[in-house]
């Protein structure tokens, strides 16, 4: 036994041979560096991780990150509710269904009901006219265009994102009003048989013009986000839909639009929201009127976010519990949105999911 | 059903640059013919000439004359989209859509063809289905997604979804690169059953493939890079194997070249 030593026995002569931070092992290269230096690949023992440097660093850093997103979230709720709840108290008339708004009387009587509705009608007429033109672009850009046209064409449209919604508003007061009057006007001689372009005037500053305005707003959004997924479908399923002999808009209803839905119905839902949220333009071309109307052409109209903008300034302390409480409400509709937009693309996540 | 396709003096370009020169050569009715020569030849180009997905690129166009049963198929006249239907094409990696159930994707093709009845498309899936040797295997699932399956059989439903709107001719673009043996077994256990209908074109870079399934075989080859592809030699498929006339070919199946 003693003439042939055992292999641990071998390994144990070799370790205490061994010393410093960095032994070298057995079978090491040539380091590039130096001897001293083990190579990269080099043996010996496995070196002792790290314990603070820079992964745990990041990894603290987007954990606060992430957190921060919940303090934030948890502090608007807080500061809405304990300002909202005192003025709901307050109020004489039923908050949901009054249909008025005077929260700075001493005996306050406001309802939410003609701004939910006037906010939730707007917006709807804005997406009705906006996501069709914004698909019809959105195509137009990503699969007809030359490629030429399509690149300046896709600037002008994200500049038109970024004009701010006061000029909008400014604008649509201003310049808009006037063909929309005339074409209200037109509206009401012919199809007047029709509810919504009903009644006797005066027309102009009415829930078409604000609703209109609001459709250039959220244009921008809905196209560059549209085109963007328009681009990703892949080459190859195009080519299988032509190769099935479609037509060049049946290839587009075969491939492209299906599997861009998921990104399309995400990008209305965010036009959606800036539609909803939007303040300034629709506090300027909107009528100002308290009542329930599906009339579209008159003067009138009215939103939670432009009515906060119009009476916050003469406001007291219930007054603007009363206008807070109605933010909680516009909160609590984009929410619910929010979650049908998601639950929609959650339906057909299997057949996403293995797009990829 | 099948068809007789007719080549003489197709070159094909890309913008300015010629891809392919002047190729010539007969495909009969109800044969597999395989297409074969190092990357880059031109034998998928000449492929995607025949069923005119060649143009679909920007600026590509050929020149020559291409017929079907003694129809020109460049002719101005011509619907391109009834030449594709009439030519059915499968394609390198497996493209069923990725929005589609099994049955969708099989049933698509007559959907866009204006098939509308729900017993009309559920034989045409069933059959076809069949005929791609993959009902078995899909049966009970039809409405999962197609591209959940494995890549053998999402070829195999795309071969489906190929012959459903019973084309003429079938032409075949490197269908088993990305297919394992086994798969790559089925598949051209499948292409002997299908020669019995169709009229099968098949670019192939596997020899031993080429030499399995094909009557006739066309041998691609390109001087140096940046040149266009020619048609070197188009036989049977026995005698490119076994004894070609040219010295490229011969070089090029015995592995000494490409």
């Amino acid at each position: 036994m003693g003439d042939n030593p055992s292999r641990s026995e071998n390994a144990t002569a070799g370790d205490l041979g061994m010393t410093g931070r960095h032994p070298q092992g057995a079978g090491t290269g040539v380091s590039p560096r130096s001897y001293e230096e083990p190579p990269f690949g080099g043996g010996g023992a496995l070196p002792k991780k790290t314990r603070f440097g820079m992964e745990a660093g990041f990894r603290g850093l987007s954990v606060a990150a992430g957190a921060m997103v919940l303090v934030i979230i948890v502090a608007i709720a807080v500061f809405l509710i304990s300002k909202a709840v005192p003025a709901i108290n307050a109020d004489t008339e039923n908050f949901l269904t009054y249909k008025s708004w005077f929260p700075n009387e001493t005996e306050p009587k406001f309802g939410i009901a003609v701004l939910a509705f006037g906010t939730v009608l707007t917006s709807i007429i804005a997406l009705l006219v906006a996501v069709p033109i914004a698909l019809g672009i959105a195509l137009f850009l990503s699969h007809y265009a030359p490629k030429r046209l399509a690149t300046p064409l896709g600037f002008v449209i994200d500049l038109l994102a970024a004009v701010p919604s006061v000029v909008f508003g400014l604008w649509g007061r201003d310049v808009f009003m006037e063909p929309v009057r005339n074409f209200s006007a037109w509206l009401n001689e012919y199809f007047s048989w029709i509810p919504i372009f009903g009644g006797d005037g005066p027309f102009g500053r009415s829930v078409l013009l604000g609703s209109l305005v609001l459709a250039i707003m959220v244009l921008p959004i809905v196209t560059s986000l549209s085109r963007e997924v328009f681009m990703q479908t892949p080459g190859m399923n195009e080519e299988a839909a032509l190769a099935l002999g479609a037509t060049k808009w049946e290839m587009v209803r075969t491939a492209v639009l299906p599997y861009g839905k998921p990104g399309v119905i995400a990008a209305v839902m965010l036009g959606l929201g800036r539609a909803l949220g939007e303040t300034i333009a629709l506090a300027l071309t909107l009528g100002v009127v308290f009542n329930i109307s599906f009339n579209i052409i008159e003067n009138g109209g009215n939103s939670i976010a432009a009515n906060i903008a119009n009476s916050f300034g003469e406001a007291n302390e219930t007054g603007r519990g009363a206008l807070i409480a109605s933010g909680l409400v516009l909160f609590a509709i984009t929410l619910v949105v929010n979650m049908a937009a998601r639950a929609i693309i959650y339906r057909r996540r299997e057949f996403r999911d293995s797009a990829a | 059903m099948a068809k007789r396709i007719e080549a003489s003096n197709v070159s094909s370009y890309y913008g300015n640059f010629k891809a392919i020169d002047s190729v010539s050569m007969v495909v009969e009715p109800k044969t597999i013919t395989a297409l074969i020569g190092p990357s880059g030849c031109g034998k998928s180009t000449f492929l995607r000439s025949i069923n005119r997905m060649h143009e679909v690129l920007p600026n590509a166009r050929i020149e020559g004359s291409l017929t079907i049963d003694e129809q020109n198929i460049y002719d101005p006249d011509v619907d391109v989209t009834a030449v594709r239907r009439l030519i059915g094409m499968v394609f390198q990696r497996p493209n069923p859509f990725p929005t589609m159930s099994i049955y969708e994707n099989v049933v698509a093709g007559l959907k866009l063809n204006g098939v509308k009845k729900k017993s009309l498309l559920d034989d045409a899936a069933e059959q076809s289905l069949k005929s791609a040797n993959l009902w078995n295997e899909v049966k009970d699932r039809l409405s999962r997604p197609g591209a959940g399956l494995s890549g053998g059989q999402q070829q195999r439903l795309c071969i489906a979804r190929t012959i459903a709107v019973e084309p003429q001719v079938v032409l075949m673009d490197e269908p088993c690169s990305a297919l394992d043996p086994i798969s790559t077994l089925a598949i051209e256990d499948l292409m002997f059953k299908l020669k019995d209908r169709f009229t099968i074109i098949i670019v192939t870079h596997n020899m031993q493939q080429a030499a399995r399934v094909s009557d006739k075989t066309g041998f691609f080859s390109i001087d140096k890079t940046g040149d266009p592809g020619r048609l070197i030699e188009y036989d049977d498929t026995q005698k490119i194997f076994s004894n070609p006339t040219e010295k490229k070919t011969e070089d090029y199946i015995t592995g000494r070249f490409g």
